[in-house]
């Protein structure tokens, strides 16, 4: 089954969840789509990894064929040609890669080549296959990565996907393709809030969901209210520990350090597997 | 020379925009003939790279040089591609600076910032 | 107006907990929420009136006239995003390249405005709070980034600070956010994702010649992460300006949509006073 952990608010602990899930399976894939800050990688300590270039098509102008017609820089909406002196200027960085400069060039003076914006890192981690997505800093979109990275994801067995955090689009992006979500609470009124957004958002796309509630302290629980309030499922509570908090600014694994942490994971697992069958 | 300057609205007296790509107007101003005219500045819509097609606007209109606040790298390459110089403007009207430029009081522009790069782009 | 961006890089380090006691301590005039994606912080600034709304347009989306339609299939085929399904352009799917309306043998597809957020500024006698939320599945945040800073300049011209809650991340919200700001400062913690973090958006700041300051937030939970930290940015000879420690505190204010600095006493209160004056006397006078 393919599960989507993702929160709406960065630091509730998406990673936490999709690492841990992914080790207290027999096999699994761990996929991180947090391609601007990929964590995953720093716990589940790959080896064996290879790596491969992600890379989009940006325009290349022939100035020899060019009969400075300015169709190009008039058509693309990003404005990332410029005819100056008698030279056309490209801005890769704003280019969104439509293909529309090369498809309406009537002296078809252009071609497209590929440039690179980021990476894939593929490796093993114990039973964990392991997938990183990674922005290179200074681009803008970290969606041709996550495409790259829905391509690689087999088409069965247990795949865990650790999530952008919010719920605009390369978060959309990276629940397409899966069978359930579930969503990472905190206890505190900005956890709540933003539940609220990727709530909407896994209701849109009519994807199944439960919450887990994390980092749960003995007060009321604002999130688990909402959780009442909207009758959504509530797969799991796992109570704040300071204890946790430190092995996990350690870069370690509660599942496979910890007994009760790998008895939690694998019975929020069963408890996945049966909401996926029904 | 033709001289270009962002304006606010239209009138020589209004201040310098403090932005290039997305001010709302350019004022064009002949230093030789004393004659000017506003350009309504069409890249401000753009949902992106607006410094480079206001750039491209003014490479067009045949502007010598350049008065501005701050200009991103992209529309400097733009500029620099077409010979126009950019000066830093100082506080004032578009009078105030045109007038500094022809006394020469006016320095070029160098520190040219990485852009606003917001083009969304998902 | 002098603009002091709080950012992070990754989430939930404390941005939003420590832009809001900076703009209760500062009693800055001028603040705003740039995390379009998620805001947060109109939760814990003082309580103000409603704000006055606005629509955003984000791009232009393409939309296919069934009754021009003939059904070619020439735009779903060049479309780079496979936006077009059935002769329908996905709503969340299409940038707004323009390709199907130029291909389309038929004149079928036209560009329509499309509203992908709404930008929001609070306003009272004492101060102006410009926000915006993005519709769910958007794109353009950094346009609407950009929007939220420019709705900040023309309504507080005349205040002398202003304080920016960055969103996480390294895309293009964060970039549009900082363009134009006189200082970063990026919160950190010290855990192994946390620093991760801290150095691509370090990295990112500096791509961008943006000058930065690093605070340590519940630095206690790992001191010697919190060395490795300060033993970084020495290195890189960026300041660290402060520590704060773990205190429940904190989720205490949050919960009651106050910042920590109306809890002057508590661990972190008086760690987030010092981190200000440290900004204020060394980088914004």
């Amino acid at each position: 089954m393919r599960i989507a952990v993702l929160s709406g608010k960065g630091g509730t602990g998406k990673t936490f969840v999709s690492v841990n899930l992914a080790c207290a399976a027999e096999q699994s894939v761990y996929a991180d789509y947090d391609v601007e800050e990929p964590n995953g990688h720093l716990f589940l300590n790959p080896e064996r990894t290879v790596k491969a270039p992600v890379t989009v098509m940006v325009p290349e102008v022939d100035m020899g064929q060019c009969i400075r017609c300015r169709r190009c820089v008039d058509f693309c909406k990003y404005n990332a040609l410029a005819l100056v002196q008698d030279k056309v200027l490209v801005f890769y960085e704003v280019c969104h890669s439509c293909g529309g400069c090369a498809l309406f060039c009537p002296a078809k003076a252009i071609a497209e080549k590929e440039r690179a914006i980021g990476s894939i890192e593929e490796g093993e981690s114990g039973n964990v296959t392991v997938l990183t997505g990674c922005l290179n800093t200074g681009e803008a979109s970290g969606i041709p990565i996550i495409k790259g990275l829905m391509d690689k994801l087999p088409k069965d067995g247990d795949i865990m996907i650790d999530c952008p955090p919010g719920s605009a689009c390369v978060a959309m992006e990276s629940i397409r393709a899966a069978d359930y979500c579930v969503l990472v609470a905190e206890p505190t009124l900005f956890g709540v809030h933003n539940l609220s957004m990727v709530y909407d958002l896994a209701k849109l796309f009519k994807k199944p969901f439960g919450v887990v509630l994390n980092k749960c302290l003995p007060e009321e629980n604002p999130a688990e209210r909402f959780c009442v309030e909207h009758q959504i499922r509530v797969l799991a509570r796992i109570p704040y520990d300071e204890e946790l908090g430190r092995l996990n600014s350690k870069g370690r694994i509660a599942a496979r350090e910890d007994k009760r942490y790998r008895a939690l994971f694998e019975r929020l697992l069963e408890a996945l597997r049966k909401e996926a069958v029904s | 020379m033709k001289v270009v300057i962002p304006v606010e609205s239209r009138s020589l007296e209004a201040p310098v925009c403090p932005s290039f790509g997305r001010t709302p107007f350019f004022a064009l101003v002949d230093t030789d003939g004393g004659t000017h005219e506003f350009l309504d500045n069409e890249a401000a819509a753009s949902q992106g790279g607006a410094g480079i097609k206001a750039a491209q606007a003014l490479a067009d209109c045949g502007a010598a040089a350049l008065i501005t606040c701050r200009c991103g790298e992209n529309a400097a390459q733009v500029l620099n591609a077409a010979g126009v110089k950019m000066f830093k403007a100082q506080d004032g009207s578009v009078n105030d600076n045109i007038a500094a430029l022809k006394d020469g009081k006016l320095s070029l522009l160098t520190e040219i910032h990485p852009g606003h790069h917001n083009h969304g782009g998902k | 107006m002098k603009q002091l961006l709080i950012l992070s890089g990754k989430g939930g380090t404390g941005k939003t907990t420590v832009a809001s006691a900076l703009i209760a301590l500062s009693r800055s005039r001028a603040f705003a929420d740039c995390d379009v994606d998620a805001p947060n912080l109109h939760l814990v600034v003082s309580r103000m009136s409603e704000p006055e709304k606005a629509d955003y347009h984000g791009f232009g989306k393409a939309m296919i006239d069934p009754s021009k339609c003939v059904r070619c299939g020439q735009c779903e085929e060049n479309c780079r995003f496979e936006a077009i399904r059935d002769f329908t352009v996905g709503e969340f799917e299409c940038e707004g390249c323009g390709v199907c309306v130029e291909i389309c043998p038929a004149q079928a597809i036209a560009m329509r405005d499309h509203v992908s957020g709404e930008l929001m500024l609070y306003r009272d006698d004492q101060s102006v709070f410009s926000t915006a939320q993005l519709r769910m599945g958007s794109g353009a945040s950094g346009k609407l980034v950009t929007a939220v800073k420019k709705q900040l300049a023309q309504e507080a011209c005349d205040a002398e600070l202003a304080i920016i809650d960055g969103s996480p991340g390294i895309g293009c919200p964060v970039i549009a956010s900082i363009a134009g700001v006189d200082m970063a400062l990026i919160v950190a913690e010290p855990t192994i994702s946390g620093m991760h973090d801290m150095k691509r958006m370090i990295d990112t700041a500096q791509h961008f010649g943006v000058r930065c300051a690093v605070c340590v937030n519940k630095y206690d939970v790992n001191l010697a992460n919190t060395e490795e930290i300060e033993e970084y940015c020495d290195s890189f000879q960026i300041p660290v300006v402060g520590r704060i420690p773990f205190d429940k505190t904190v989720v205490q204010a949050v919960n009651r949509c106050q910042s920590i600095a109306d809890y002057p006493d508590s661990p972190a209160g008086k760690a987030i006073l010092s981190i200000w004056k440290n900004i204020n006397i060394n980088f914004i006078g």
